[in-house]
């Protein structure tokens, strides 16, 4: 869906479009082959430790690198060349950038907002993120948090279709970043699509609506967070203390069994749904009772370190 | 996820004008910078003031041709106020710009980050300008300095010394890495810069070789042109010439080497 008065339209290709995407810094690939889809509407997580690749991405999304070789495209348009287009289409936080230091929050506002033919208005968007209170205080006096909300305004402020935001809890408290998230819920409900860059887990768990996972420049797995714990090896983990020991060949005899661990008397066993079912059987079959018997997905922490190899 | 459905912002539907908003956010910022203020607008001013009231400084002076010391220093005050300008107070401010990151968040706008560049050099260079009109007013006023007879002169050496300059600046932030490399740089040229204008020792009054080696550089060649102007002549083509050659050489240099981020 294109707004009115844009002027073009992209109503079949995905917003953002990146296809075989290769940039090498001195000869070593940042980015080796990477290619995504963000589609309209969506939260889209790209996920990754330090050096995967992640911002150079972004960089060559926003037009501000040219690819070695591969294309971007943002609404159909090439950002690097159509940067007067796709500069209004695209909001962006960026990693370690700031604000004139001497510059208040109204006139860092202002100043954005006068950039864009459709600006938001910047008084009702900085009363939205919170930062009424703050509308005179000079960027170098606001804390991390403010910063940020300043930076997720700033992003916003002209209307664009999609935010792009790069490491945005990276610094702060937990408290804060709770906030943040919850603001970006709240873009997200107003019709912004946007793509997260993240190294945190939880975060992208909670976020994102599907998630590519970076590891060495490449994508190593595009899916649903869900779907990233479902396709790594122990999707479920199902804990208990057995009224009498089990024997260990029934134990590794269960169907779908990805690992099991006893730990003074515990038994930590980790698998799919059917490994449940399996055990819940064998324990009626021995008639063996369950004490404190727990049943959890697999966090997306371990799906990661599954799919990156981190943890080798 | 979230089922809650937020109002959408209202919007303003005004045309843009990133440049005007650029050139006012960064006029707000100059003003936030005492320093700046003080050493470009303020402290040639204040010199020249405070020569004009000791009474030896306004005798005319043989050895420099008749001249008093105030009025040998009213060109020598104009181009100091551009030095503090152009090599104090912007080389800072922009290299600081691009080490925090703020050129390459204005590249994701669509915001030039040029304008922000043009903003800086448009503000020190009105700023010094201003400063030299104080100047000339001050030693007319108090110290009863006569006005530069050959008024065109002067505004073409003014015009061109202040480009001059920006240029010098722009090339300090060009290739200075951080902001402390940029004043470190600034000061190693601020000296031999205030020397050549006559800060130390009017023109006028060097010894022969010295003037000469001095007038192949551009504020030397600068302070030549605005006392030729100041008594009534045409400068001199060669003294503007050498400007002219310095702002092309600078100018090309820094745009050759400048780097957003």
């Amino acid at each position: 869906m294109c707004r009115p008065g844009a002027g073009w339209h992209c109503e079949v290709m995905s917003l953002i479009e990146v296809t075989d995407l290769r940039k090498s810094y001195g000869g070593r690939p940042v980015v080796d082959g990477i290619s995504l889809a963000v589609e309209e509407g969506e939260i889209f997580g790209v996920l990754g430790s330090n050096g995967a690749g992640k911002t150079t991405t972004v960089e060559h999304i926003l037009g501000l690198r040219v690819p070695d070789s591969g294309t971007v495209r943002v609404c159909g348009l090439d950002p690097h060349v159509d940067r007067a287009k796709t500069t209004l289409i695209m909001g962006a936080q960026l990693q370690e950038s700031e604000m004139q230091g001497k510059l208040t929050v109204a006139e860092s506002l202002e100043l954005f907002a006068a950039c864009y033919p459709r600006a938001a208005d910047w008084r009702v968007l900085a009363e939205r993120l919170g930062l009424k209170e703050k509308l005179n205080t000079r960027f170098a006096q606001l804390s991390g948090g403010q910063k940020q909300r300043l930076a997720i305004a700033l992003a916003l402020v002209g209307n664009p279709r999609v935010v792009i935001l790069d490491e945005l809890t990276t610094g702060l408290d937990p408290a804060a970043r709770r906030e943040v998230w919850s603001l970006i819920e709240d873009v997200r409900a107003s019709g912004v699509t946007i793509l997260l860059v993240t190294h945190f887990m939880e975060e992208a768990q909670r976020l994102c609506d599907r998630l590519a996972i970076f590891d060495r420049g490449r994508v190593v797995a595009l899916d649903t967070p869900s779907g990233l714990v479902a396709q790594s090896a122990s999707g479920t983990v199902i804990s208990f203390t057995p009224s009498r020991p089990l024997e260990e060949d029934e134990l590794a005899a269960l169907p779908g069994l990805a690992s099991v661990t006893q730990h003074e008397g515990r038994i930590t066993l980790g698998g799919t749904d059917e490994t449940v079912n399996a055990v819940i059987s064998l324990l009626a079959r021995n008639g063996v009772s369950a004490h404190q018997l727990r049943v959890t997905d697999s966090t997306l922490d371990d799906a990661y370190l599954d799919l990156t190899g981190a943890d080798a | 996820m979230s089922a809650t459905s937020t109002p959408p912002v209202p919007s303003t539907d005004v045309t843009p004008r990133p440049g005007r908003a650029v050139l006012r956010a960064e006029l707000i910022l100059f003003f936030r910078e005492p320093g700046s203020v003080f050493w470009v607008m303020a402290f040639p001013t204040l010199l020249l003031l405070i020569l004009g009231f000791i009474p030896a400084m306004t005798e005319p002076k043989e050895e420099i041709g008749g001249l008093s010391t105030v009025e040998a220093y009213v060109p020598v005050a104009v181009l100091l106020s551009m030095i503090m300008a152009g090599l104090m107070a912007m080389p800072p401010v922009i290299t600081g710009y691009r080490e925090r990151g703020i050129l390459r968040r204005m590249s994701t706008t669509p915001l030039r980050p040029s304008s922000v560049l043009g903003a800086q050099v448009g503000l020190h260079a009105a700023a010094s300008l201003i400063s030299a009109v104080l100047t000339l007013a001050v030693g007319r006023i108090f110290s009863g300095v006569a006005l530069p007879s050959q008024i065109f002169g002067y505004l073409l050496t003014l015009l061109l010394s202040v480009v001059c300059v920006m240029a010098l600046g722009s090339l300090i932030s060009a290739l200075s890495p951080n902001t402390k490399i940029a004043q470190a740089v600034s000061i190693s040229v601020f000296f031999p810069a205030m020397l050549a204008a006559g800060v130390y020792m009017p023109i006028q009054q060097m010894p022969d070789l010295m003037a000469s080696i001095v007038e192949t550089l551009p504020f030397g060649a600068a302070a030549q042109a605005l006392n030729q102007a100041t008594a009534g002549d045409w400068p001199d083509w060669i003294h503007l010439g050498v400007l002219a050659l310095w702002t092309l050489v600078l100018s090309g240099a820094a745009a050759r080497w400048f780097r957003w981020e």
